[in-house]
C-alpha cells in the first residue's frame, strides 16, 4: 500500500505501475472471455457484435457425428495416455529420489526432455517409427507416443512431492511395526498422492491439448478433439469452434479447481505431519 | 554386557557380520531397487521416443535410391577417374540397372533423387529408361549409343552426380539445410544467392523467439513482482487469471486470437468506433498475430517461475536497505532484482527453447514470412514427402534445442525443474 505521505511522482509511479499489471491480467484473460459469448451467437461467423443468440452451435457440435467423434477420441487417448503416464513416471520418480547411482542426472535429463524436443521432430519421429510396423493411424501408437510427453510433468511434480518427504516417517512407521506395504499405502501414498494426481492432471492436458503427434500420427478414425479444431481453423472456422473452445475452457477451470484444491490439501497434510 | 569394545576391533553387525561389509550391501541393493524403479520407464521412453528420434537423425544423411536401384552402377562407377566419361563397362551396367528398375518400377525414386543435383536429370533417366532394353548394332558401343540418345549422357557433370550418389549415405541434406552445396571435390561451399533459404528460416526461427522471450520477460516480470508482493489472499486470486490461460488449450487461444485480431474483428472495431483509426490494422497473419498469441502463450512459463522465486525473498531486504538511504528503485536494482536473476533467466531459457519448436501458432496465424523451422520440416514431410530434407531440417533444429537445454541443464538442473 501507498504511504500517505507519498510524493505525487511516488504515487504516479504506484499507480501506473499497477495499472499496467492490470493490463496484463486483461491480456491474459480476455481470449477466453471473448470467445465463450460467441459460442451462442446465431450468426454464421465469429463476429461481433452478436446480433441473436442460439443453441444452434452447440447442437453442432453435439450432434454432429465429426465432433462427437473427436470428443469420444479424446477421452479414449488422453486417459488411457495418463495412466501409462503416471505409473511409468511416479515408480521412475520413486526410484530417482530413492537413492543415488551413477548416471542419475543425465538419467533425469532424458526423462525430461520429451518436454523440450520440438513436438514435430517427436511426430515425424514417430511416424518414421511406428509406419512400418503397421501402427499409424492406430489409437495404440498415439496412445504410446501422448505418454511419452505426459511422462516429464509426472515424474516432475512427484519428484518434488518426494523431496518434500521426511523420510522419519517411514522409519517411525517401520519401528512401530508396519510392514513396508502397509507403510507405503497409510503413510507414503496417502503424502505424495496430491503430487501424483497434479502430475496426472498435467499429462491428461497434455494429451488433450496435443495437436501436432495427432497431425502425423493419426488417421481419420483417431481424430481428436484438438487435432479437428486445428483443421476447423484452418479452413473456415465457424461458432461451432468457439462452443467448442467453450466446453474445453470449463474443462480446463475443472482441471485448474482440483489442482488448486490439491495444492491447499497438500499444504495442510504438509504442516499437519510437521 | 559380555561383549567389550576393543580398541581396533572391526565393527560387526547382531550376525557377526562387518559392519561396513552390510552397509555396502544395503548401499547396492538400495541403488538396484532404484535403477528397477527407473528401468520401465527408461525402456519405454527408449522405445517410443529415443529410437524413433534417431531413425529420424538416421534418415538425414541416408541415400539410398541410387546404390538399391542401380547396384551395377554403383559400384563400377566408384572406380571411375572423374575427368573423362566413365568406361563402357559403366555404361552397360547402368543400361542393365535401368533395364532391372523399368521393370521393378523404381525408375521415378531414382530419378527424383538425381533431380535434386542437376534439374533435367529426372526426364533424362525417365526418357533412356523407357527405351530400356537396348539392341545394340554391331561394333556399336553402348556409350555411342546413349550419347546418340541424349547428349548430356556426354556431360561429365551428370556422371559426377551418380557418382556422388552413389553412396549409402550423403551430406546432401544437410548441406542444403545450411543453404550450402558440395562441390565436385566434396567440400562445401555456400549456394548461389537465389537458392539460399534455409539460413533465413533459421535466423527467423531465432529472431522470432528471441522477441518473444524479451515481451514474456518484460511483461511477466513486473507482473510476477505484484502478485508476489500483494496479501497472499489477492495473489492467490490474482494468479487464476494466470493460471486459467495456461492450463487452456492451445487451439482455443489461437481461435480466440483470430476472433480478436481479425480484420473485423474486436480490436479493429473498437479502435475504429473510438475513432483512433480509419482503416482496420493488419493484425492478424502476420508477425504482430503472432507475436501477440506467442507472447500469450508462453507468458505463463516467466511467471510462474518469477513468483515462485520471489515469494521466496524476504520483503525485509528491500526496507532494510531503503532504511539505510538507498532510493527505492536503487534497493529494487541492488539488492532485489540480483536475487531473482538466476530463477528469471532459468524461465527465460525455457521458454525460448519452446519458442524455437513452435509450429501451431504459426502456422494458424502467420503469414508465409512468419513460418519457423518446424513448419518446413512438417512441409517436407507432408508435402513433398522428402525425409531427407525434412529430417536435415529436424536434425539440425534438435541440435540447437538439445545445445540449449544442456545448458538449462547445467544453470538449473533438470531436477531443479518444478511447475507452478
Amino acid at each position: 500500500m501507498l504511504p500517505t505521505y507519498a510524493s505525487p511522482i511516488e504515487r504516479l509511479w504506484f499507480w501506473s505501475f499497477r495499472i499496467f499489471c492490470v493490463l496484463i491480467l486483461i491480456f491474459l484473460v480476455s481470449p477466453l472471455l471473448v470467445i465463450v459469448p460467441l459460442s451462442f451467437s446465431a450468426d454464421t461467423f465469429l463476429l461481433y457484435p452478436i446480433k441473436s443468440f442460439s443453441l444452434r452451435w452447440y447442437e453442432e457440435f453435439f450432434g454432429n457425428g465429426v465432433w462427437l467423434t473427436a470428443l469420444k477420441n479424446s477421452f479414449i487417448v488422453a486417459p488411457a495416455a495418463t495412466l501409462l503416464a503416471t505409473t511409468l513416471g511416479t515408480l521412475a520418480a520413486v526410484g530417482l529420489t530413492s537413492s543415488d547411482f551413477p548416471g542419475k542426472s543425465v538419467l533425469m535429463s532424458v526423462l525430461i526432455s520429451p518436454m523440450v524436443v520440438p513436438v514435430v521432430i517427436v511426430g515425424v519421429g514417430a511416424y518414421l517409427f511406428f509406419a512400418p510396423l503397421g501402427l499409424s493411424n492406430s489409437y495404440f501408437a498415439l496412445i504410446l507416443v501422448h505418454t511419452a510427453l505426459g511422462v516429464p510433468f509426472v515424474v516432475i511434480t512427484v519428484s518434488a512431492t518426494l523431496r518434500g518427504f521426511n523420510a522419519n516417517l517411514i522409519r517411525a512407521s517401520a519401528s512401530l511395526g508396519a510392514n513396508p506395504i502397509t507403510t507405503y499405502r497409510r503413510i507414503v501414498l496417502p503424502l505424495i498422492a496430491p503430487g501424483v494426481i497434479s502430475g496426472a492432471l498435467f499429462a491428461f492436458a497434455t494429451s488433450f491439448d496435443e495437436v501436432v503427434v495427432t497431425l502425423f500420427l493419426a488417421g481419420p478414425e483417431q481424430t481428436t478433439l484438438p487435432r479437428q479444431m486445428f483443421g476447423g481453423i484452418k479452413e473456415n472456422i465457424s461458432p461451432a469452434i468457439a462452443a467448442a473452445a467453450t466446453v474445453l475452457i470449463l474443462f480446463s477451470i475443472a482441471l485448474l479447481l482440483t489442482l488448486e484444491w490439491l495444492r491447499g490439501r497438500a499444504e495442510k497434510t504438509r504442516t499437519s505431519a510437521a | 554386557m559380555s561383549q567389550t569394545l576393543t580398541e581396533n576391533a572391526p565393527l560387526t553387525a547382531a550376525d557377526g557380520e562387518l559392519l561396513t561389509v552390510k552397509l555396502a550391501r544395503e548401499h547396492r541393493n538400495k541403488q538396484l531397487k532404484a535403477v528397477a524403479l527407473v528401468a520401465p520407464l527408461a525402456i519405454f521412453l527408449l522405445l517410443t521416443f529415443l529410437v524413433p528420434i534417431f531413425m529420424l537423425l538416421g534418415r538425414s544423411v541416408d541415400n539410398p535410391e541410387v546404390v538399391t536401384h542401380l547396384p551395377a552402377t554403383s559400384q563400377l562407377i566408384a572406380s571411375w577417374d572423374r575427368r573423362a566419361l566413365p568406361s563402357e563397362e559403366v555404361f552397360q551396367a547402368m543400361a542393365r540397372d535401368l533395364t532391372a528398375a523399368k521393370e521393378a518400377k523404381t525408375v521415378p525414386e531414382v530419378a527424383k533423387r538425381l533431380n535434386m543435383d542437376i534439374s533435367g536429370f529426372r526426364s533424362l533417366i525417365q526418357k533412356t529408361a523407357r527405351k530400356m532394353p537396348l539392341e545394340l548394332a554391331a561394333g556399336e558401343s553402348m556409350r555411342d549409343r546413349f550419347i546418340q540418345m541424349d547428349e548430356r549422357w556426354g556431360d561429365p557433370d551428370h556422371w559426377h552426380v551418380i557418382a556422388k550418389n552413389a553412396k549409402s549415405w550423403t551430406p546432401y541434406y544437410l548441406y542444403s539445410s545450411l543453404d550450402l552445396r558440395e562441390t565436385k571435390a566434396g567440400t562445401p561451399e555456400l549456394a548461389p544467392e537465389e537458392e539460399r533459404a534455409f539460413i533465413s528460416i533459421f535466423g527467423r526461427t531465432l529472431w522470432i523467439s528471441f522477441w518473444v522471450t524479451v515481451f514474456c520477460l518484460l511483461l511477466g516480470y513486473p507482473l510476477a513482482y505484484w502478485l508476489a508482493n500483494l496479501p497472499a489472499r489477492k495473489s492467490n486470486l490474482l494468479m487464476i487469471l494466470v493460471l486459467l490461460p495456461f492450463w487452456t488449450s492451445v487451439l482455443v487461444r489461437v481461435a480466440s486470437w483470430i476472433v480478436l485480431l481479425q480484420r473485423e474483428g474486436l480490436i479493429n472495431s473498437a479502435l475504429m468506433n473510438l475513432g483512433i483509426i480509419g482503416e482496420p490494422l493488419q493484425l492478424a497473419f502476420n508477425r504482430v498475430g503472432v507475436y501477440i498469441a506467442m507472447v500469450h502463450i508462453l507468458l505463463p512459463f516467466v511467471i510462474l517461475p518469477a513468483y515462485s522465486v520471489m515469494k521466496s525473498i524476504p520483503p525485509t531486504y528491500m526496507r532494510a536497505a531503503i532504511s539505510l538511504g538507498d532510493h527505492p528503485f536503487a534497493a529494487f536494482w541492488k539488492i532485489y532484482f540480483p536475487q531473482t536473476v538466476a530463477g528469471v533467466a532459468a524461465g527465460a531459457l525455457l521458454v525460448f527453447i519452446m519458442c524455437i519448436g513452435y509450429y501451431i501458432t504459426p502456422a494458424l496465424l502467420g503469414s508465409p514470412e512468419e513460418q519457423m523451422v518446424s513448419y518446413y520440416v512438417a512441409f517436407y514431410t507432408n508435402v513433398t514427402i522428402n525425409w531427407g530434407m525434412a529430417a536435415a531440417l529436424g536434425s539440425l533444429l534438435l541440435i540447437a534445442t538439445m545445445t540449449l537445454y544442456g545448458l538449462y541443464s547445467k544453470l538449473v538442473g533438470a531436477n531443479k525443474l518444478s511447475l507452478g
